[in-house]
């Protein structure tokens, strides 16, 4: 058991699956007899805005938040959240990013840009910078709706977590009706960072 | 066995582990999930009420009648109770009744920030607070042995953060509460003049010795590290200060907010040089202190407003600011909006062209307000939509009726929108009140409600006809649109404007995110014939943009509901 606790901040857009992807994560650290806080978020912020949920796991967790210069990992479903949320990572910590590109409303309506140039940007203040084309890859799977378990699969090639731990988690909670889909997805981001 | 539980799923599991049998709710964020965890337990009676007061009432009989019963609701819900729970206080419990209240420091999702602690201090209501999964359900217990052996519906205060964070919880099974005698006893439950005089002194009574209770209970705990620094803390803001300082403080964590002790806060007040009240929002606790004549410090340097965490801790005691790095653009912001086939961004695109004022309400139907639609004029609570309206048009007379709507959902006019719409027939205002009917409560999370035909179970239940409730109430003039068909509803509205008498129009079109829906294949622009004039930008749908000056729509978003093809001049939206 680690004496330091570890803090993953999973940002996207809502309606991406944040949600259930932090709820594999739950699943597999609980399996692993860590002490483990989720916190999520509900309601009018789902509704395709910015959305951002915690996971922290070690010996004993107080706060189920992360804070600025906080963050391990920081695992983005999107370019421009993962660039939004950098304050939080810890200095040089990883950031996991889905190179897809959705546009806020602000740049739809031309009253902002899209920032060009973020990955280098990202890697210029010293994260450890993972990018991955979570959207092809879940379409390759079968749907674009498993870019959440794509991403799952890049996260657990980053981590000291065993890979079965992580499969098992993500079959528990996927309907199993999906459940070849899903595997198929993990395995193809697992794969991809390799 | 432990499970990874919200604290809201720790709060419903703590409801059938005591051997409740009567749960009735109206949802709001963030307390919704117990009630719809509850229901999952075949155990517990369990409901969506047509709102807080009634869902309140329902709890009160069911307590009255000898069962264990409990009520789930938001802050500003507990505003809509409040007239049951004030007498509740009164009338105590035979059954123990328990009374979730989940604020939401930090607006994620409401319209203000109250702290809940007033009204249990108001209404001479006890109070506890958790401050993980494992205290939801342990206090939820705990709360109905005490509600019982004090006489006196309990309160159960969480916050945003205890309520949606998962933490462990170790379950146990269910404890069946036998159902107690139902009594003929007028003078504890009839709460005329007469029978009231004599329960208010039992109320005093009874809050000096939980008060007293309070001195000595297992829920108030001392945690002692250091002699220089102490704090005084409960729910999240204990959690975050145990991150901040570590064993670098010593604490007393407070697990019941009402009432409060005075000599364990005296004794550990005298163990540390330096005491702080970390609370968010109000300063309950601090007042306490300051009054009974204990020196801390409190709201000089935490602030009144907003959400803390282990960081305000960190640099308020101990200095400390965070090491991390942004870039050096401020990035577009990405507030939340209307989804991709939204059935209100058609109504509310039809409500732009005609230039209204529009009197609002709380939904999802309040994103109507963002840009680029930006079509709302005054947003104030559950049901003021409609009562405003004729407020405004009272005011302002025939003019401002010819260009006024309220918009309201279908949860929300049940709600207490109704009452509203009485109002305007039996007070004779000529306004329009614009039902946006999606057949389902959205921003909660698509819970069932009196109009959508299902109960919490999603087992067939009676559904109000909303036309039929509008006429008996005497509004003659009741129209349907579908909002997708943006001339028709301009058309509808206009014809209602210009009726002479109130009118309502029911905006119907289910929730684009009901599984039932059956979706359109994404559309196309055909970049031949766009002339990138942007007309389908003004609905703000996320799902098109312009890219080198053609509009372009994003095939992974799009669900073809064909509102934008309305908008093109050049027919340059396909569906092929």
């Amino acid at each position: 058991m680690m004496t330091d606790n570890k803090s993953i901040l999973i940002v996207g857009v809502g309606g991406q699956g944040t949600l259930l992807a932090s709820r594999i994560l739950g699943k597999a650290l609980t399996s692993l007899d860590y002490d483990v806080k989720v916190s999520e978020v509900h309601g009018m912020s789902q509704r395709g805005g910015s959305v951002e949920t915690y996971v922290k796991y070690g010996e004993k967790v107080f706060s189920p938040i992360i804070k600025e210069g906080e963050a391990d990992i920081i695992l983005s479903f999107e370019l421009l959240e993962a660039a939004r949320y950098l304050p939080f990572l810890k200095i040089g910590g990883k950031v996991i990013v889905n190179t897809q590109k959705i546009d806020p409303m602000s740049v739809v309506t031309g009253k902002a840009e899209y920032p060009s140039l973020l990955e280098e940007k990202i890697i210029a203040k010293g994260a450890e910078l993972t990018c991955v084309d979570a959207l092809a890859l879940a379409k390759q799977a079968g749907s674009v709706k498993a870019v959440n378990i794509v991403l799952i699969g890049v996260m657990a090639s980053h981590s000291e977590i065993e890979k079965q731990v992580w499969l098992d988690a993500v079959v528990s909670t996927v309907p199993e009706k999906f459940r070849e889909l899903n595997i198929k997805a993990f395995e193809l981001g697992y794969g991809s960072a390799k | 066995m432990k499970e990874l539980m919200l604290g809201n799923e720790a709060v419903a599991r703590g409801l059938y582990e005591a051997g409740v049998l009567v749960v009735s709710s109206y949802p709001g964020t963030p307390s919704t999930e117990i009630t719809e965890n509850a229901a999952k337990y075949d155990e517990m009676k369990c409901e969506w009420a047509p709102n807080e007061k009634v869902a309140c009432e329902v709890a009160s009989g069911a307590s009255i009648a000898g069962a264990r019963a409990f009520c789930g609701m938001k802050h500003v819900g507990l505003n809509v109770a409040a007239d049951p729970i004030y007498t509740m206080s009164y009338i105590g419990t035979n059954g123990g009744m328990v009374l979730a209240v989940a604020d939401d420091p930090g607006m994620h999702s409401s319209q203000n920030e109250q702290d809940s602690r007033n009204h249990a201090i108001g209404a001479k209501i006890p109070m506890l607070e958790p401050s993980d999964s494992a205290e939801c359900k342990e206090f939820t217990k705990i709360a109905y042995e005490l509600s019982e052996k004090f006489d006196t519906p309990f309160m159960l205060r969480l916050t945003t953060r205890i309520a949606h964070s998962r933490s462990l919880v170790e379950l146990c099974d269910r404890k069946e509460a036998a159902l107690r005698e139902i009594k003929h006893d007028p003078a504890k439950n009839v709460m005329l003049p007469a029978f009231a005089r004599p329960r208010h002194v039992h109320v005093e009574q009874r809050m000096a010795d939980l008060a007293e209770y309070a001195e000595t209970s297992e829920l108030n705990t001392v945690e002692k590290f250091s002699d220089e620094i102490g704090v005084i803390a409960s729910g999240a803001c204990y959690q975050y200060a145990k991150e901040a300082l570590g064993d670098k403080a010593s604490y007393l964590k407070l697990g019941m907010v009402n009432p409060l002790p005075v000599r364990l806060i005296k004794d550990f007040a005298a163990s540390v040089k330096k005491l702080y009240v970390i609370e968010e929002l109000d300063p309950v606790i601090e007042n306490h202190c300051k009054k009974n004549g204990i020196e801390v410090t409190g709201k000089e340097v935490f602030s009144m407003c907003g959400e803390f965490s282990q960081r305000t801790v960190a640099s308020v005691i101990l200095g400390k600011t965070a090491e991390s790095t942004a870039l050096d653009e401020p990035m577009p912001v990405r507030p939340p909006a209307m989804c991709c086939g939204c059935p209100h961004r058609g109504l509310f695109y039809a409500l732009k062209k005609l230039k209204l004022y529009v009197s609002g309400d709380i939904g999802c139907y309040t994103l109507g307000a963002s840009a680029p639609l930006s079509m709302m004029d005054n947003c104030i609570c559950m049901g003021a939509s409609v009562s405003a309206l004729h407020g405004i048009n009272l005011a302002r007379g025939e003019e401002q009726e010819k260009k006024s709507v309220a918009v309201i959902g279908d949860s929300t006019f049940i709600h207490s929108g109704i009452t509203g719409l009485i109002n305007i027939a039996y007070n004779a205002t000529n306004s329009v009140v614009i039902i946006l009917d999606n057949s389902i409560t959205g921003m909660t999370g698509h819970q069932q409600n009196p109009t959508t035909g299902k109960n919490i179970k999603g087992e067939p239940a009676i559904a109000v006809d909303l036309e039929a409730l509008c006429r008996s109430v005497g509004i003659d003039d009741v129209r349907v649109t579908d909002p997708y068909d943006i001339d028709a509803t301009v058309d509808t509205v206009k014809a209602a404007l210009e009726h002479n008498g109130p009118s309502v129009v029911i905006s119907r079109r289910p929730c684009a995110l009901l599984k039932y829906v059956k979706h359109n294949p994404p559309l196309k622009i055909n970049a031949d014939k766009c002339i990138g004039c942007k007309a389908c930008l003004t609905i703000g749908c996320p799902a098109i943009s312009v890219k080198n000056g053609k509009a372009v729509i994003d095939a992974t978003q799009c669900v073809g509901c064909g509102v934008c093809s309305g908008l093109c001049r050049k027919g340059a939206i396909d569906d092929d």
